[in-house]
């Protein structure tokens, strides 16, 4: 019989542990689904982890840099992005609320805003924080809409009452909160007037700052109601439309649920009630029959499939040595997901996507690497291993006679979990 | 799963989920040959072909195509200008960068076209915006699909319509509803210890597993195929230089360019349905001690373009593909304190193939006249991959230009 309780710690976490699992089995599924969305305490495991502080930005106050003074700006930034995309790795590895953490690695997919557009990791750092404080999808849309970051991302700051720019309107409707098909031309081009004002300062990552008079002022319809609109009333309008809840249920069933079938009625129903509450619209969708059936599948995404295996092989991001760290990251973009950097402002891509043979190779590459890592760290616990057990390590309900007889021609124990971390069966939850 | 039963999956999966889902990628050379097979209703040796070729990095224009008769190129980079004979000359003005001796060949047989000062309204000099202008064809915002991409929406375009030699799917086949294929080459390398036989035995389908379980074994089949034919394609540039071998990274670029143009050349004679292909070369971002690290990426592009071009010439179906050779932004017209220059903007654009109007095309901007040390563009780019939807493509221009009527430039010849 297929193991529910193991999928579902596959779908809601970042790759369960053996030992985790287990426990999970003792309690059963309706509890396990309780705590990953209401976990009891605070995160002892995310807390080993804590928040860098980069200081400020190097090009604040540096409005005409020489080529000298750019180069080193440029040399800190470098550094500044490495550090955060090690800190978050790292917490995501070590935390204990595990479905917290991959809640929010979804958000962060969903308001897809890169740093290599944005430039400052001080931005980027703000913006995620601002996410992880959001307690529902109305706080966090009131609080990224003058997110630095989001805004100078979709050139929000360009947009002033005598040169407007859609961008950020346009977003907002289309990819953030409603949908295509819920929206029309004209709301675009007057939530674009709601947003005029806002301008970003490097010195300010907590906030964009509003220039009143830049601001367009005038009253907007906007999706059928006439106001003054100005940039917290249109998100509160924008959320408060129905359209937004069903988008915002699909958008968490194509990442949790499966990323080719569309979401069942009777899921989005009771995912609808209990928005806003992004966990507890997980909450709805992890105890709903339809994705408990098992019956659909979704590929891990590189970052997922990265972390799952440190989890599992017992290793830590900040452990490990600037070189390692390089090449797990130069890895991921050669995948295709690098932390702070979606690849378009519609985030990642999913599914087949990530099953090219271009990934395949890249994918041997940082398997072999993560088993000599393991190797490393643990050598006798690995040479003990057989499929049997790395099937259990790495929480793959079953292999089939293919895999198993790839596994069988292994000459090592570290093969042996190169092979496993490539295998389809870990691939494809 | 059969061809078409995989095609239809690829399409369902690309389909779902609006812009998030459209980047996918995935099929596999074999498959993408035996595509050939699928579709006789083509006759192939007509069917016009546009391989387009992306230089990351931001090749620097003035280096390539070179002023070499105007002082103020002389006096702006004292260590970096080419001396007059040295230059490949074209006419009294500009000349090709003397490692270019191939594209010269096939400039005096007539087959280049060169577009001079080629650029967009308000630059910008971040590689990943500017690069996303290029590919999206929208320099005002950001936008989720490429300008290849949106033609794919436009006529329903299936997967392999568009194909891509990059480790990942380019910006510019993504469209909303249709996005290219993603076809990964290049030598196959294996962990200590890990043979073909394991990748070989990971590839095998088992009945009753899933479509993504069945796509993702399918990935090492295709991994072992692909780098089979790429051998046999290109042997020296698949095996033996370290430099050309697949690394991880975001910016393209990764794979030896003789190698994917090698691979578009066998689909073509091949006969496959593939209307557009996306190559890279990169490492263009060379800012220090330029002109060594130019001229050998240089001479790679010259020697894989010119080999192409002649290959192109030898069959029926060779001889109707265009080639447009693009990079996101040229250099500015100083040279830096370390002999290198810093991010500017306009610069050429090569368009090769037996079927293109040979010469120069447009204008070359002043070396005098600057905004703020950068060339003046003089043609909007959105002009050049206009006339190649127009006369490749056989598409309206502006509907897959973001509206954009773009100026007539007649790049290939009225009898091609």
């Amino acid at each position: 019989m297929r193991d529910d309780v193991a999928m579902l710690l596959r779908r809601a976490t970042f790759g369960p542990t053996a030992s985790e699992v287990a426990a999970a089995r003792r309690a059963g599924y309706a509890a396990t689904v309780a705590r990953l969305t209401s976990p009891a305490g605070p995160d002892r495991g995310a807390a080993t982890a804590p928040v860098p502080d980069l200081g400020r930005d190097p090009f604040d106050d540096l409005p005409d840099p020489t080529v000298e003074q750019r180069a080193a700006a440029e040399a800190t930034r470098r550094q500044h992005t490495d550090t955060i995309i090690r800190w978050w790795l790292d917490r995501l590895t070590v935390a204990d609320h595990q479905a917290t953490e991959k809640l929010l690695f979804f958000w962060h997919g969903h308001w897809a805003t890169s740093i290599r557009k944005v430039g400052s990791p001080q931005f980027m750092l703000a913006q995620h924080q601002k996410m992880r404080a959001a307690p529902d999808v109305r706080a966090m849309a009131r609080a990224l809409v003058c997110d630095p970051a989001l805004v100078y991302w979709l050139d929000g700051q360009l947009n002033t009452k005598d040169a407007p720019n859609e961008n950020l309107a346009r977003e907002l409707m289309e990819l953030f909160l409603l949908g295509i098909g819920n929206y029309t031309e004209r709301d675009v081009k007057e939530a674009g007037r709601a947003l005029t004002g806002w301008r970003t300062d490097l010195g300010v990552p907590a906030t964009a700052i509003f220039f009143p008079e830049d601001h367009d002022a005038r009253p907007k319809t906007i999706l059928g109601a006439t106001a003054a609109f100005d940039a917290f009333t249109l998100v509160g309008h924008l959320v408060n439309r129905p359209a937004c809840a069903r988008f915002i249920a699909a958008r968490l069933w194509f990442r949790y649920g499966s990323s080719t079938e569309p979401i069942a009625r009777s899921t989005e129903q009771r995912m609808v009630a209990a928005f806003p509450v992004g966990a507890r619209m997980l909450r709805a969708l992890l105890a709903d029959d339809e994705f408990r059936s098992g019956r659909h599948r979704l590929v891990k995404q590189p970052v997922e499939w990265l972390v799952g295996a440190l989890r599992q092989l017992g290793l830590r991001p900040a452990q490990l040595s600037g070189e390692t760290l390089h090449q797990l990251t130069t890895g991921l973009g050669g995948l295709g997901q690098v932390p702070f950097a979606p690849q378009s402002v519609g985030g990642w891509p999913a599914g087949a996507a990530w099953l090219s043979s271009a990934a395949a190779q890249i994918r041997l590459g940082l398997a072999d690497l993560l088993a000599g890592l393991a190797y490393a760290e643990r050598g006798d616990d690995v040479d003990r291993m057989n499929p049997e057990r790395l099937a259990e390590v790495l929480a793959v309900d079953t292999w089939t006679n293919r895999t198993y007889l790839a596994l069988k021609r292994a000459g090592s124990a570290r093969q042996l979990l190169t092979l496993g971390l490539v295998s389809p069966e870990y691939l494809v939850n | 799963m059969d061809p078409l039963t995989r095609r239809r999956f690829l399409l369902a999966s690309t389909a779902a989920g609006g812009a998030a889902a459209v980047a996918a990628g995935g099929i596999g050379l074999a498959e993408l040959l035996s595509t050939a097979r699928d579709d006789r209703s083509t006759p192939d040796d007509r069917t016009d072909r546009l391989v387009v070729v992306t230089l990351y990095g931001g090749n620097d224009g003035l280096n390539t195509v070179v002023p070499y008769a105007d002082p103020a190129y002389h006096s702006a980079r004292p260590e970096l200008a080419y001396e007059p004979e040295r230059v490949l000359r074209l006419d009294d003005a500009l000349g090709l960068n003397p490692v270019l001796g191939g594209l010269k060949r096939l400039w005096d047989r007539k087959q280049v076209g060169i577009v001079l000062g080629v650029g967009y309204p308000r630059p910008d000099r971040s590689h990943f915006r500017s690069m996303d202008i290029w590919q999206t064809a929208s320099p005002a915002q950001p936008v989720a699909t490429g300008w290849v991409g949106r033609w794919l929406d436009g006529t329903d375009a299936s997967a392999e319509a568009a194909v891509s030699f990059e480790p990942v799917l380019p910006p510019l086949l993504v469209g909303e509803r249709r996005s290219g294929a993603c076809v990964a080459i290049g030598g196959l390398r294996l962990p200590p210890g890990v043979d073909s036989g394991m990748v070989a035995a990971l590839g095998e389908v088992q009945d009753g597993e899933s479509e993504l379980q069945v796509r993702a074994a399918q990935a090492y089949r295709d991994l072992l195929d692909v780098d089979s034919l790429v051998r046999q394609a290109d042997h020296r540039e698949a095996t033996t230089d370290p430099a050309d071998r697949p690394v991880a990274t975001a910016t393209g670029g990764a794979v030896s360019l003789a190698a994917q143009l090698a691979l578009v050349a066998r689909c073509v004679e091949a006969g496959v349905p593939t209307r557009v292909f996306s190559v890279s070369l990169g490492g263009f971002d060379t800012h220090a001690q330029e002109r060594v690290g130019q001229e050998t990426l240089l001479g790679r592009l010259d020697e894989a373009l010119s080999s192409f071009v002649d290959r192109l010439g030898r069959t029926a179906a060779g001889r109707r593909v265009t080639v447009v050779v693009y990079s996101e932004f040229g250099r500015r017209v100083r040279a830096n304190a370390s002999d290198g220059t810093d991010h500017g903007t306009a610069g050429p654009v090569f368009v090769l193939g037996p079927r293109v109007a040979g010469g120069f095309h447009g204008e070359q901007p002043s070396l005098t006249d600057l905004d703020a040390g950068d060339l003046k563009a003089t043609t909007d780019f959105r002009d050049v991959f206009g006339a190649l939807l127009a006369s490749v493509l056989h598409a309206e221009p502006s509907r897959y230009l973001g509206g954009h009527l773009p100026k007539p430039l007649s790049l290939l010849r009225a009898d091609g």
